[in-house]
């Protein structure tokens, strides 16, 4: 789409300018999300540590769990020990036992992962579904707009071009070399940026709620076939635990790029809508590059 | 030392603080009854919205024998010391009566024997602990809503409480009785049944003998076992701490079905 003739086949200096990328619904349920996930990862890791294992299909084996978290004896002191199938790894301090000296306790995950600190699974069941509530509202609000206003549509749909196989090459090849498109290619999100949100956005976030609501027995009644899709409510815990861990892996990423391509930039642009671009031609009029961005 | 490093020091200084500082902060408001009062609230539109996309009679899901949990985990009491239920056990429950009283038109004391008789209903279930694991079983037992009809609920009540005859939590003023309730929306469903049989077998003390309270579509606390006296009322507000049951005394929501 854009020829690579940008700033660097000009001798003018490049010019910065500000454009407008995100547009308002996008900035407001962007930071409600982070609020959201935020409280439900801490508060699902809470009522995780109730019954640290997990299991595969409609009932529990409590024996045969393909991963747990608990303390365990070696010699004259306990381990914290996470077992996954039939490897067993010493974690002590971080899952299945820890805490500050003298204070250590079995638990899953460690206190301050989760919310509360202390084990109480009633508390911490009360903040998940305080916030997934807002996590389901201002998520559906997030899709709606972003089909009417054509941001999925224009902004995050991959282009045909994105798609070639060398161009997803090229991006893969530049950002893990830490280069991010410039000048006018970085007016779009990029074919891995428009792959991470969409994924994130219609399939992981949705497969959070669709496995939490499996694990609801009253909604069990009302969709049975939610029960069939994951293949059972232990089956629906498991992949509600491997979709949070992916969640967590895209948020890790996503912060470690946000940093690595201009953390202040893109900050700012998450608050105030407007992102700097440098541009080889000073004489583009501003106006002229607001709006031109989406 | 050259600048890098120093920047780098200074970044991982930051965000540490910021972190430690965030985390703090989430254990602070983690602990704030204020807090934790205000997102209790949730469970009051949980339980409206569920009841409104969840058909009043639709069943909770019905496995096959090939499903059953080899061990059905008991939880909570698993042998109660009380003395009112241990001289129950002695004798064979022969001179126990399940009384039914409250807002009713005719007051009820049934033996085990005549609760067998009542219409009846057996079902192969899926029992999720809020913990977190689930154990499937099969129930057989009297369905609540011809139970209720022999005593005719008078048109005030609107919820039944179950008295057990455990006492899980020693108190001075007895509320470590347990207990639990149930509207009336649970209470005519078809599933909803005071169980006398697991497995084909007769229920076992560790899973509520005599009889123990089914309600399919809520959470395992709800399944209140040992069960020695329903109560139809208008309100709940009076017994015990309040709060209808003695988990949601212990800060557990009333409406058990997420």
């Amino acid at each position: 789409m854009n020829s690579p003739m940008t700033t660097q086949d000009r001798a003018a200096k490049p010019k910065k300018v500000l454009v407008y990328r995100h547009r308002g619904v996008t900035r407001l349920t962007h930071w409600l999300n982070v609020l959201a996930v935020t409280f439900l990862l801490m508060s699902g890791l809470e009522i995780f540590n109730a019954h640290p294992a997990l299991y595969w299909g409609q009932k529990a084996t409590f024996d045969q769990p393909w991963i747990s978290m608990g303390a365990a004896q070696k010699a004259d002191h306990t381990i914290g020990v996470t077992r996954i199938g039939s490897l067993t790894l010493e974690t002590t301090g971080v899952l299945g036992y820890s805490g500050p000296p003298g204070m250590q306790e079995e638990r899953g995950f460690p206190a301050w992962a989760t919310l509360p600190s202390s084990r109480d699974l009633a508390d911490g069941r009360r903040w998940h579904f305080f916030f997934a509530w807002l996590f389901v509202i201002n998520g559906l609000t997030y899709w709606i707009v972003s089909l009417i206003n054509g941001h999925i549509r224009k902004d995050l749909a991959p282009t045909i071009a994105d798609l070639k196989p060398k161009n997803v090459w090229h991006e893969i090849v530049t950002h893990a070399k830490l280069r991010f498109p410039k000048g006018e290619e970085a007016r779009h999100y990029n074919v891995l940026q428009k792959g991470a949100y969409l994924a994130v956005a219609l399939v992981l976030l949705p497969m959070m709620v669709a496995t939490g609501l499996t694990m609801s027995p009253g909604f069990n009644a009302a969709a049975p076939w939610l029960l069939d899709l994951f293949g059972g409510r232990q089956s629906a815990r498991t992949l509600h635990f491997i979709s949070a861990s992916l969640v967590v892996g895209f948020i890790l990423l996503h912060l470690a790029m946000v940093v690595a391509s201009g953390t202040w930039n893109n900050i700012r642009s998450m608050i105030t809508g407007r992102y700097a671009i440098e541009v080889p031609d000073p004489a583009v009029p501003p106006s002229q590059v607001l709006g031109a961005a989406e | 030392m050259s600048e890098p490093i120093n920047r780098r020091g200074w970044l991982t200084a930051t965000v540490g603080a910021m972190g430690a500082a965030f985390l703090a902060g989430c254990d602070k408001i983690g602990q704030d009854p204020k807090a934790v009062n205000f997102v209790s609230k949730a469970e009051g539109l949980t339980r409206r919205v569920q009841r409104l996309v969840i058909d009043r009679k639709a069943l909770a899901r019905e496995f096959t024998p090939a499903d059953i949990s080899p061990v059905f985990k008991p939880n909570g009491s698993i042998s109660p010391a009380d003395p009112e239920y241990r001289a129950h056990l002695l004798k064979g429950f022969a001179d126990y009566r399940l009384v039914v009283d409250g807002l009713v038109e005719r007051p009820l004391a049934l033996s085990l024997a005549e609760v067998r008789a009542l219409p009846s209903r057996t079902q192969i279930t899926r029992h999720d602990c809020v913990e977190g694991w689930s154990a499937i079983g099969k129930w057989t037992g009297a369905r609540l809503g011809p139970l209720l009809d022999k005593a005719g609920l008078k048109k005030n009540a609107r919820y039944i409480v179950f008295y057990c005859g455990d006492t899980l939590e020693e108190t001075l003023d007895g509320s470590g009785q347990y207990y639990e309730s149930i509207d009336l929306i649970d209470a005519y469903h078809p599933q909803t049944i005071l169980a006398y049989q697991l497995n084909d077998k007769v229920l076992p003390v560790s899973n509520g003998a005599p009889l123990r309270l089914r309600v399919e579509r809520q959470l395992g606390y709800k399944q209140a076992k040992y069960v020695m006296r329903l109560e139809a009322v208008e309100d709940f507000s009076h017994i015990s701490r309040g709060n209808g049951g003695f988990w949601e005394d212990r800060g557990y929501e009333w409406y058990a079905g997420i």
